[in-house]
């Protein structure tokens, strides 16, 4: 198999395996709960929405957690959304331990802030913003700086030291991360059109 | 620069097609909902709401197949609501390919539902879709498509659903819905200003200054509109590329 969608029971991942195989129609993608899968797959893609507490649980129960920590430093590893924020070493939300892939605390959205104009922020952080890449990395490559990727998020990593992308809402967090064979990303890039695609296309030629 | 509002063509779904009269030139099927949101995708749609008016329940299914193959095809949020009565519906459609699940009637009659649903799928799926109609004092819930009246006030309901987990509200004012005239700003505005959650203004757009006024005078964060994009009148892009020239941040 040339690329696990690790499924552990939260969300739509029907979304993200789509989008790898309109990126990558001669690639086998399997969306799989399996450890033996994503420990023998070439490829490991960790998505996820909901809330971090259930996605933590579901990971353990699943007896997915040690594969996906031993796909992390093993082979090209791609966190989408709740996917990036379970690297960390915990989450304020439910006060949870992540994988502690990484170091860091994943912290909510203050509510109530205001932007320049004087808006209130409405937290989710829902929508189309702009990314600040970081340096070059090769995922992406031929995506414009500042291209817009659609988040929906109301936690947030900032993890400057592994930061490949950054991005501001009220205050700025981290929307990539770049360390080795990892690549994990805040947005959606599966719900984020052609740059999104173009990250995902990236992926699945990735040599790290 | 920052969080870009966004703009939603709306689809109205029966038996698996497109209703309410899309009028593309040059497409080939001018029903076929993968069709229709493709083109939009093409035009720089941010998302896609799907609103599902199959009456019989035979049919309910139907919407499922249309999701699936959307979204297989498009790579933007997709929003689909009518109907939805059960965790059950919304996770049905999550997993078809959904995004987001629009809850309307079922939440006045069961508010528990949305609190049970955002518990089970996250907040960030779950939008509570409001249709309000201006009254004596303030503005009305209703259900039913806008037949029946709740007594709710609209207002108080929105922060009612933002506290049992909504994550967004899609703000429908019946008095404007196919009028043309514009949205109800004040109610944009108030609900809006109510809640700490995304609101979609929806209802009344007849010329792209009315999505301008949506989000700068009514404080939305998305609009969504039907006709005046299903009849080729304008496209999504000019739609931002008008709202870009009103100071208003979008995706082009």
């Amino acid at each position: 198999m040339d690329i696990a969608v690790v499924d552990y029971g939260m969300g739509n991942l029907r979304s993200v395996s789509k989008a790898l195989e309109h990126v990558a129609p001669h690639a086998s993608v399997c969306v799989t709960d399996r450890p033996a899968d994503v420990l023998a797959a070439g490829r490991v893609v960790v998505p996820g929405q909901g809330a971090m507490p259930d996605c933590m649980r579901e990971l353990h129960a699943r007896g997915l957690a040690e594969a996906v920590v031993e796909a992390s430093r093993s082979k090209p590893f791609l966190g989408i959304c709740i996917g990036l924020q379970m690297l960390f070493e915990c989450s304020e939300e439910g006060n949870v331990a992540g994988l502690g892939v990484l170091s860091g605390t994943v912290r909510r959205f203050p509510s109530g802030r205001l932007d320049a104009s004087g808006a209130r922020l409405k937290v989710p952080h829902m929508g189309w913003n702009e990314v600040q890449q970081a340096g070059s990395h090769p995922l992406w490559a031929g995506i414009a700086q500042a291209s817009r990727f659609y988040f929906v998020h109301s936690y947030y990593a900032d993890a400057e030291a592994v930061a490949s992308g950054r991005c501001t809402y009220g205050l700025p967090f981290t929307a990539a991360i770049a360390r080795d064979n990892i690549f994990a990303v805040q947005f959606h890039p599966e719900k984020s059109q052609a740059a999104g695609l173009q990250l995902l296309r990236n992926f699945v030629s990735w040599h790290p | 620069m920052g969080l870009a509002k966004r703009v939603i063509p709306c689809l109205d779904v029966t038996a698996g097609r497109v209703v309410k009269g899309v009028n593309f030139v040059s497409l080939r099927d001018a029903g076929d909902p993968v069709e229709i949101a493709a083109r939009y995708d093409d035009q720089g749609a941010d998302e896609l709401t799907f609103l599902d008016i199959t009456a019989s329940s035979d049919d309910r299914d139907i919407i499922l197949h249309v999701i699936e193959a959307v979204a297989s095809r498009v790579f933007i949020p997709l929003t689909v609501g009518g109907g939805v009565r059960k965790v059950e519906d919304v996770r049905r459609l999550l997993n078809a390919g959904a995004d987001k699940v629009s809850i309307n009637t079922a939440a006045v009659q069961n508010p528990a539902l949305v609190s049970e649903a955002s518990g089970k799928v996250g907040n960030q799926c779950i939008v509570v879709a409001i249709d309000a109609k201006r009254g004596a004092q303030g503005w009305e819930v209703y259900t039913h498509g806008g037949r029946n009246a709740t007594g709710l006030d609209a207002i108080d309901w929105a922060r009612r659903m933002e506290a049992a987990g909504a994550g967004e509200i899609l703000l429908t004012s019946m008095d404007r819905d196919g009028t043309r005239d514009g949205f109800d700003i004040g109610l944009t505005r108030a609900v809006s200003d109510a809640v700490g959650i995304p609101v979609v203004a929806s209802g009344g757009v007849g010329t792209l200054e009315h999505l301008a006024q949506g989000v700068l005078e009514g404080g939305a964060d998305a609009v969504l509109a039907a006709s005046i994009f299903h009849f080729g009148e304008h496209t999504v892009r000019a739609a931002k590329r008008y709202m870009h020239s009103r100071g208003i941040e979008v995706r082009l």
